[in-house]
């Protein structure tokens, strides 16, 4: 009493390629991954797929599901009504390597060009203190599982190719937890605006749209670091304090990432707080 | 078809796995100054070591500060039943604290005390609350640290790039390694590395089993490798099934539910609503178990808001080999939930707002693959094939192995565990042992000149990678795999017996020779097919070693359970671990060594109450 589902996969490379048609059985619970790897155990034992955990915590089972960039270990197959076509398509914004893998690398590269994080000393004691509540914003970036889907998403790189000029997403939540990280002492503000492109952002918020972690990437990551590297380049006194004023960074006021902060021309919405 | 074309690279130490062990071990190669090659099958960042919930164990005392390395060494020992090598769970237990406080030092963001320290959680067979954490994605937090700043090193990652041979030269007690070959997944292209020393950090073995919570990677790669290099393997009996994987829908049976939804409160109830543990508390453990629900209310209740308790520990946090036979025991009496397990109840224990906050990716795991709210319904739990105590056998103070310049860390090492493992010690295995395999490969290195590799082992490493394209019919490596799981399920599971043990041997058996007839078609490009065939060879290796030491082994202890020896044998089988090793034919040797003499400093300390 199987039932049947009809799923099309991309079959090619970087050259190109065509969509193949496989009917799997389906059974309760199954995720498109599992109809992936049903396929791969009996009908194209040459399939390539990237996996690890199938479940949803190591990010790298991304690809694209009818157009939508989603995890296949997070996708169930009843999510789609009987009938509806599935289409299985890799990442659009990286060189296909083969089928639905593909070539991530320039992420890795990406990675390398951030200056690692610089504490302060620890107490007298040997402890760090620091206040879980100075903490939950950047545990909730921390959460990151790098799937990329952001990266994949973001139009600045799916359609304007800034991969030289512009990090992206994924990479501004990074550079936001440094930043707003409590004995972090590095200031890298100005890369930001000038190695890692934070101005080509125009906060359409696709990529925070697409994050399986549910991370608020748009308003709780990328305006506040658009707005202290504002208030960093276009306010002399708090230039001048963030230069000289004794603690460096850290005497800047933190900078809610809630709409209030009013100095930008986009509507912030409230952020909503994933646990 | 042999292809000439393999491209050669070359390094000091050459780090095989980028789990927490090698990437801890390279990093501390890097900073001997030396050049490290890291290699691993998936992306930088993917590796198992990435699912770990729970969190670290280490005796920093922040919650508790009764708390010392003794007190964990105690409970190292006494959750491994004593099979443990001493001197590295002693050294575990030491250096365990500076190894979580180095981690916050490169930005790790553990959750936090009341007074903004390192807070640490509950764990079953842990004395105190000794897991650092963040909430349940604590090996997420450890890999992503260890990755932002080993890539700052200097060090060269090799990703997605897959080792099937070691190459030695010399024989006997002379024997080094050279160097090893492997394939890249990409292409299919082979590639030599040439090294002095390497250091193996690949991970479990999970994979050989049908209900497992392991990635794909775990299929006992690193510890094959070593054994045919000559190497020991140890222990290889021991198998932890951890009590609670999900058990429905079957597309995610097996997959964890970390021990944690216990330590915040979950109770493991039968069918009929029972608390099953108070039923099964053995004799080691009855003098600081609750024997009372309210005993064991009061203990959870006090300890999760950071009192320090004085009532006993509830049950569910026993060791895990004791919570997974009493599920695996209820479920056969017929006590069991509708779909195989019991009950792991969260719901009517804590606030929906404190499980979403303590154990968010549970919450979201049961949601969104599950169709169970867990703030409001019980999961269906039972227990899942986890983690291997078995491995490499190494040189307890350098971690070396048998082949000079080949050591070994993390889950693919033996010893540090004994029979079984505590939960939460093996994050805290990865930080210490890795950083001191890579400490002793950075010396062993820096001591000696590079050997060249032998071009017939090349040859004959090549010749093996290719045989799958070169036969016409064959075996589907898929199904093969399948069959594998299946057979080690049935007859070298949670349950063993002579009987069972001797079938389980011969499948291994006929799938050996399935396996040498396996064939593959399509290219080299990343060709799951031909990927899988390559690491049956090595599942086959890992499971046939288990179940020799398993059938040797005529006792139950920690991961090894016999219904035909339900007792611990304190005469015979508490003084040796079983060896396994390449003998001349190529067949499997297996040998009983006496364990090492506890020095009397040592037993005082074992000895000592809390
Ligand atoms: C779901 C889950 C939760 C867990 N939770 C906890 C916890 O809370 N606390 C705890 O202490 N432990 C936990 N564990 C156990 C712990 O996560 C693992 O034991 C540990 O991560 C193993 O780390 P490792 O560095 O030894 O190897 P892994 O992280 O498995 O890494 C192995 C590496 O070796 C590479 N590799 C393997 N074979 C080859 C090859 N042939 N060629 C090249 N590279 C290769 C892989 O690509 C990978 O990079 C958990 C395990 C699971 C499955
Ligand atoms: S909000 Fe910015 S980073 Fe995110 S997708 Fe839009 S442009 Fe890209
Ligand atoms: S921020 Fe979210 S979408 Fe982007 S890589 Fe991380 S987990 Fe994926
Ligand atoms: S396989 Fe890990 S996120 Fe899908």
């Amino acid at each position: 009493m199987a039932d049947k589902a009809t799923i099309r996969v991309f079959r090619g490379n970087e050259d190109g390629g065509e969509f193949k048609e496989y009917e799997v059985e389906t059974y309760t619970g199954m995720v498109v991954l599992d109809a992936i790897h049903e396929i791969q155990a009996k009908q194209a034992p040459d399939l390539a797929v990237r996996w690890n955990c199938k479940a949803g915590r190591c990010g790298s089972c991304s690809a694209e599901v009818n157009g939508k960039p989603r995890l296949l270990c997070m996708t169930r197959m009843s999510h789609f009504a009987e009938g509806e076509a599935i289409n299985v398509t890799p990442m659009r914004t990286f060189p296909i390597i083969k089928d639905l893998v593909t070539d991530v690398s320039w992420n890795y590269e990406m990675a390398k060009k951030i200056p690692e994080f610089k504490p302060r000393p620890r107490d007298a004691d040997g402890h760090w203190r620091m206040q879980q509540y100075d903490i939950d914003r950047i545990q909730e970036f921390r959460k990151c599982i790098e799937c990329f889907m952001c990266q994949n998403v973001c139009h600045v790189l799916r359609d304007h190719d800034k991969k030289k000029e512009f990090a992206g997403p994924r990479f501004f939540i990074h550079l936001a937890t440094l930043e707003m990280h409590p004995l972090d002492t590095l200031d890298r503000r100005q890369m930001m605006k000038d190695d890692f492109g934070l101005g080509l952002c125009n906060i359409t918020r696709c990529c925070t749209e697409v994050c399986p972690e549910h991370i608020q990437i748009t308003d709780n990551g990328i305006i506040p670091m658009k707005e202290r590297v504002a208030d960093d380049f276009y306010d002399p006194v708090r230039w001048l304090l963030a230069r000289f004023g004794g603690k460096k960074k850290k005497s800047l006021p933190i900078v809610q990432s809630t709409g209030d902060a009013g100095e930008d021309t986009h509507k912030t919405k409230k952020p909503k707080k994933t646990a | 078809m042999t292809d000439k074309n393999f491209e050669t690279h070359e390094h000091d130490v050459l780090v095989i796995g980028a789990g927490g062990a090698g990437l801890r071990a390279a990093i501390e190669a890097s900073a001997a100054g030396l050049s490290v090659g890291l290699i691993c099958k998936s992306l930088l960042g993917k590796a198992h070591t990435v699912m770990a919930e729970g969190g670290v164990a280490a005796a920093l005392g922040n919650v508790e500060p009764r708390d010392n390395w003794k007190v964990h060494f105690r409970d190292t020992m006494k959750g491994g039943r004593y099979l443990n090598q001493w001197r590295m769970a002693q050294l575990h237990a030491m250096e365990a604290p500076d190894r979580v406080n180095e981690l916050e030092e490169w930005g790790a963001i553990f959750d936090r005390t009341h007074d903004g320290k390192i807070l640490q959680r509950n764990f079953g067979g842990h004395t105190y609350p000794r897991l650092a954490h963040v909430g349940d994605r604590t090996g997420l937090e450890m890999i992503r640290t260890l990755q932002q700043h080993g890539i700052h090193t200097g060090m060269h990652v090799y990703m997605e790039c897959t080792l099937t041979r070691l190459f030695t030269a010399g024989e006997g007690d002379d024997k080094r390694v050279t160097g090893c070959f492997g394939y890249w997944r990409e292409n299919g292209k082979f590639v030599v590395f040439k090294t002095k020393a390497i250091v193996m950090a690949s991970g479990g073995i999970g994979r050989i089993f049908k209900i497992n919570s392991n990635s794909w990677e775990c299929t006992g790669d690193g510890q094959a490798l070593a054994y045919l290099a000559g190497a020991e393997l140890m222990d290889m009996e021991f198998m932890q099934f951890h009590p609670t994987g999900m058990v429905w829908p079957p597309s995610v049976r097996g997959t964890l539910i970390t021990e944690g939804v216990r330590g915040e409160g979950g109770t493991l109830r039968n069918k009929d609503g029972k608390r099953i543990m108070f039923g099964y508390i053995p004799e080691l453990y009855a003098s600081d178990t609750a024997k009372t629900e309210e005993e064991a209310d009061l203990w959870l209740r006090e300890s999760t808001t950071g009192i320090a308790s004085k009532a006993k520990r509830t049950p569910d946090l026993l060791p895990r080999d004791i919570v997974a036979r009493a599920i695996h025991t209820e479920v056969k009496a017929g006590r069991g939930s509708p779909h195989g397990g019991v009950f792991l109840d969260i719901a009517t224990r804590r606030s929906a707002e404190d499980i979403k906050k303590k154990l968010p990716a549970m919450y979201h795991q049961f949601m969104e693959l599950g169709d169970v709210d867990i703030t409001k319904e019980p999961m269906e739990v039972g227990p899942t094939g986890h983690y291997t105590m078995g491995g490499i056998k190494v040189d307890p103070n350098t971690q070396e192995s048998r082949v000079k310049g080949l050591f070994a860390a993390g889950e693919c090492a033996a010893g540090m565990h004994g029979s079984n493992r505590l939960g939460g010690n093996s994050l805290s295995d990865l930080l210490v042992f890795g950083r001191i395999a890579g400490e002793h490969a950075a010396k062993f290195a820096k001591s000696v000149q590079a050997k060249e590799t032998d071009k017939g082992a090349i040859e004959a490493a090549e010749k093996e990678a290719l045989a799958p394209f070169s036969r016409d019919e064959g075996p589907n490596p898929f199904l093969l795999h399948e069959d594998l799981m299946n057979q080690m399920q049935k007859y070298v599971g949670i349950m063993r017996n002579e009987a069972d043990l001797a079938s389980g041997l011969k499948e291994v058996e006929r799938l050996k020779d399935a396996q040498s007839r396996i064939s593959v078609t399509g290219n080299r490009h990343y060709n799951a097919a031909w990927h899988e065939s390559i690491d049956m060879r090595n599942m086959l290796i890992v499971s046939e070693a288990m179940a020799r030491a398993a059938a040797q082994r005529k006792e139950s202890r920690g991961g090894h359970a016999r219904e035909d020896f339900t007792e611990m044998d304190k005469e015979h089988f508490a003084k040796v671990n079983i060896v396994l090793r390449y003998g001349k034919g190529g067949d499997m040797e297996l040998e009983e060594v006496a364990l090492p003499p506890v020095p009397d400093e040592i037993k005082k300390i074992l000895e000592e109450k809390e």
